[in-house]
């Protein structure tokens, strides 16, 4: 049996679980939310990506009902919630700051929320031990937060708003306290238990890796408006705007004119020796501005001009970055541009091939970039 | 920092010695057996003796006791509400008024204050006496609380209480379940602090109180008027021990809970 | 509907029992003396008509041609000035020192401090009628030490007047001037060095101007109630120490001229006005700085 993609947001049957539609919030002058309609779907690990001050805090605060639209409506399983408090919606926050209660044990910070409801004394008890258990947390319920580590402390927080087992949970950058290390540990278990509860989870971060490794969807904001919204890969591999292909990674942009030369196929004129070649499914006219982007690791370092390659240009080596298990180039054209080329360290790098000043011959497909409208 | 030059050291020695020498040898003195306060004749416990036969200041003393606990009270039940208006309850019309009247008493000459709330009693025909007083102490020690808490609530995380509503608690219980038991070291201090102030005051007790009430400072500034007594010196001396004993144990107690909570944190982070 | 309870309590308790009682100050101060009980007129009974056309401006009038009045003005502004000076000479030394004391003899230092704070204030003032009478300890002392062969005169004269200040206040200065400096980088201080300044340059450069909002709340929480003290002119100043609180007092309660004490207290707040201001505006800074 083939397994079916989680891709709710293909198909028209499904229901979305949040609707935005046409929301827009104001604080006095300024616009932190611009006309935004966006739809999110039960089951999903929904990203909002961007950087500080581009309103996807706010978007999160008005699903938990800390914040109301000025204008238009947010819909919650086909409802409008905008009149709804935020204790009395099936919504629950994790919050950046854990917002963990600190005179309460970790035990009572768990039935916190479920004491506010009218469940039975030996039911909350019973649910609270196996939010312990499900964050491996069963032999700290008796500690107050400060005698627990960092770590400790987040999976606190994701159980105490997990316990109330909500439909929607809200992730305000849940991971930003943690070290590295933790961080990406603690990913994978953040992922684990969203499929394990089948609670739909919306993220907010501005780690655009943290992003691409839990989400289902990734929304890419900016100023008050989603840039674009789509699968992790898709975002990567062909962003719809400069913008969004600049945000997440490392990306070479050539700007220039675009010139039909076959199906889907354009030359672009981008003030190099030669025009670089590109296919795009997005038509342009001739002589049009396009930008073409294309991720370094996606651009080969060679001595020689290969033979085969559709695009290939010399230049020289100004600068070269070890991080380890790669070696990223920066390569100065003679039109004075600087391209970042990445290559893997399969060797060591005392036999590395290429030192700083060597003549260097970058080369790429046609299908390596992305062509851009600007 | 962290290194005290001499200049440092002589600063410190002798402005501690300023504040404290006084109060040392009214102390002392007060064991002292001559009725000449300023001659040592011995040690003796007599004054105290005296003092504790002298019926008046007895009197006078259960009568601040009961207005220094009603008066921090309401301050304290006032002063929080305000503290919580003053950080937390947005714009309102008139919030630079309210604000303007709870600053202003803290710098308030007390002659000013204790005037305007006598003619106040007088105007609307109230009789003077304790309730008058509590009511004069209750309004100008809110304002302290009001000071000491908000200072408090303005370093108060906000999210905690956001993640109280967030996980059904209304806005009252966020208050009750969460607000106040972090604050509660502040509203207690708050509430330490009016029932000093009332303990203390002169000058305000004297315009709102009538000749039926009569307190502590108010017996202590018709005798002191005549000049040093001995008695006065014993009761001075019990009133900085009690103040003493519990500023020191206060003091100890917050160090220890500090150094416990240190302790813990690193043993947590050390555990993982 | 909560809310508006909450705003309500506090705020209608401070109107009824801050605001209105100024403006029966403000009121008084306009009446006439009168044999009566309240002693002056008119009053509500007379009628709301009697009442505006019985107010004047006598007392006030009366305030400017009596030299008493103005005088003890002057000598208050005087005195509380110089004693806030003096608290400032005092205190920021100390202040200074303990920002720079060990980090766990701080708690310690600061206790210190509160610890006279929380004491009676009537209790510390009168702790210097023994120590500064001609036969008090202070003379005792110096008497022994052969530095005087005659007892000074301190007890009953301004200069106890500014000791009494100084000591009394000494506290609301060291606390926001220490907050100030304890809050300061000392990495700043090691960069006005590395950038060529002296140690003392570096004080001068650094240190004061970021101290500043301490200087300044310190000062006017000594000035602000010196200028109204009561109890310190009245306990250790002379029949020469002229305060306006010890007159409005006197006036009050030995003349029984009520409408002339409102006066002196109408223009008390009035001189006042300024500096609270001043205050609040440095209060509402910092609190801005600090969120």
């Amino acid at each position: 049996m083939a397994q079916t993609v989680f891709a709710p947001w293909d198909d028209p049957q499904q229901k979305p679980l949040i609707q935005f539609v046409g929301v827009t919030k104001r604080f006095g002058d300024f616009v932190a939310i611009d006309d935004l309609t966006q739809d999110i779907y039960e089951r999903e690990f929904f990203a909002l990506l961007g950087p500080s001050g581009c309103g996807k805090t706010t978007m999160m605060r008005m699903l938990a009902g800390f914040e109301a639209p000025t204008e238009g409506s947010i819909l919650l399983s086909g409802q409008d919630i905008a009149g709804v408090p935020p204790n009395k919606r099936a919504v629950n926050m994790m919050f950046q700051s854990y917002a963990l209660f600190p005179h309460l044990t970790v035990w009572d910070n768990i039935a916190f929320g479920l004491r506010r409801s009218d469940m039975p004394k030996d039911a909350i008890a019973a649910r609270v031990e196996e939010m312990l258990k499900l964050t491996r947390l069963s032999k700290f319920g008796r500690r107050k937060p400060h005698q627990i580590s960092g770590g400790q402390r987040q999976r606190v927080a994701l159980a105490r708003s997990l316990a109330k087992a909500p439909k929607l949970l809200l992730l305000d950058e849940p991971l930003g306290a943690l070290d590295k290390k933790l961080r990406q540990d603690t990913q994978f278990e953040l992922m684990d238990i969203q499929e394990t509860t089948g609670t739909t989870f919306v993220i907010v971060t501005h780690d655009q890796e943290e992003a691409m490794t839990v989400a289902s969807r990734v929304a890419v904001m900016d100023e008050g408006r989603i840039i674009q919204v789509a699968t992790p890969e898709k975002i990567y591999e062909a962003p719809n705007s400069v913008y969004v292909a600049d945000f997440i990674g490392d990306v070479n942009i050539l700007e220039g004119t675009a010139k039909a030369n076959g199906p889907e196929s354009y030359a672009i004129d981008w003030g190099g020796a030669e025009p670089a070649t590109a296919t795009s499914a997005r038509p342009f006219s001739d002589g049009q501005k396009a930008h073409l982007a294309i991720r370094p690791e996606k651009i080969a370092i060679s001595a020689e001009r290969p033979a085969d390659a559709a695009n290939a240009v010399q230049g020289k080596v100004l600068d070269i970055a070890y991080l380890g298990n790669l070696s990223t180039y920066h390569v100065e054209l003679p039109t004075g541009q600087v391209i970042k080329a990445q290559s893997a360290n399969t060797r060591r790098v005392s036999r590395r091939a290429y030192t700083w000043e060597d003549p260097v011959w970058l080369s790429w497909s046609a299908t390596a970039g992305v062509l851009l409208e600007s | 920092m962290n290194r005290l030059s001499p200049f440092n050291v002589v600063s410190l020695t002798f402005g501690f010695a300023f504040l404290y020498l006084p109060m040392l040898i009214l102390v002392i003195f007060s064991f002292n057996s001559s009725k000449l306060v300023t001659v040592w004749a011995g040690f003796s416990t007599r004054w105290y003796g005296t003092l504790f036969q002298n019926e008046a200041f007895l009197d006078a003393a259960w009568v601040t006791l009961k207005v220094a606990v009603m008066s921090s009270t309401f301050a304290t039940v006032l002063g929080t509400m305000a503290a919580y208006v003053l950080v937390r309850g947005g714009r309102f019309m008139g919030r630079t008024l309210f604000s303007g009247m709870i600053y202003a008493p803290l710098v308030m000459p007390e002659v000013i204050t204790g005037l305007s709330l006598l003619l106040l009693f007088i105007g609307i025909g109230m009789d003077r006496g304790v309730m008058t007083i509590v009511l004069a102490h209750t309004t100008f020690s809110m304002c302290y609380v009001s000071v000491v808490v908000s200072s408090r609530l303005a370093t108060f995380d906000r999210s905690l209480e956001e993640a109280a509503l967030d996980l059904g608690a209304s806005q009252f219980d966020a208050f009750r379940l969460v607000t106040l038991p972090i604050i509660a070291p502040a509203v207690i201090s708050g509430w330490l602090l009016a029932f000093t102030l009332s303990l203390d005051d002169l000058v305000i007790a004297s315009f709102a109180t009538g000749p039926s009430a009569t307190t502590l400072p108010m017996k202590i500034w018709s005798s002191v008027r005549l000049g040093v007594s001995p008695e006065i010196n014993a009761l001075s001396s019990i009133l900085i021990g009690i103040v003493s004993v519990g500023v020191i144990t206060a003091s100890l107690m917050s160090k220890r809970h500090a150094v416990r909570v240190r302790r813990e944190e690193q043993a947590a982070q050390r555990a993982t | 509907m909560r809310r508006a309870v909450l705003i309500a309590v506090p705020y209608l308790w401070l109107l009824a029992l801050f605001l209105v009682p100024f403006a029966i100050v403000f009121k008084v101060s306009l009446s006439d003396t009168a044999l009566a009980i309240p002693p002056y007129t008119p009053t509500l009974k007379d009628g709301f008509g009697a009442l505006i056309s019985g107010l004047d401006f006598e007392n006030f009038v009366f305030l400017t041609q009596d030299d008493l009045y103005w005088k003890a003005y002057v000598s208050s502004l005087q005195i509380a000035f110089f004693s806030t000076i003096v608290t400032l000479l005092v205190g920021y030394p100390m202040a200074y020192a303990m920002a720079r004391a060990p980090e766990e003899w701080r708690p310690t230092l600061m206790m210190l401090v509160i610890l006279p704070f929380w004491t009676s204030f009537l209790i510390r003032v009168y702790a210097w009628v023994g120590i500064l009478s001609t036969e008090g300890f202070l003379n005792q002392f110096l008497l022994w030490t052969g530095i005087i062969d005659t007892p000074l005169t301190i007890l009953n004269t301004n200069w106890a007047v500014y000791i009494g200040i100084v000591y009394t206040y000494l506290p609301f200065m060291i606390l926001p001037i220490y907050a100030a400096l304890e809050r300061l980088d000392e990495s700043l201080i090691e960069a006005a060095e590395d950038l060529g300044c002296s140690r003392m340059q570096a004080f001068w450069l650094v240190t004061i101007p970021l101290s500043r909002n301490g200087i300044v709340a310190g000062c006017f929480l000594v000035f602000i109630p010196a200028l109204g003290e009561f109890v310190i002119p009245s306990l250790l100043g002379g029949s020469g120490t002229l305060m306006i609180g010890k007159v409005l007092f006197e006036e009050f309660f030995a003349n029984r001229d009520w409408p002339v004490a409102s006066a002196v207290a109408v223009i008390l707040l009035l001189i006042l006005i300024i500096p609270i201001i001043l205050f609040q505006r440095n209060e509402q800074r910092q609190q801005e700085a600090e969120q």
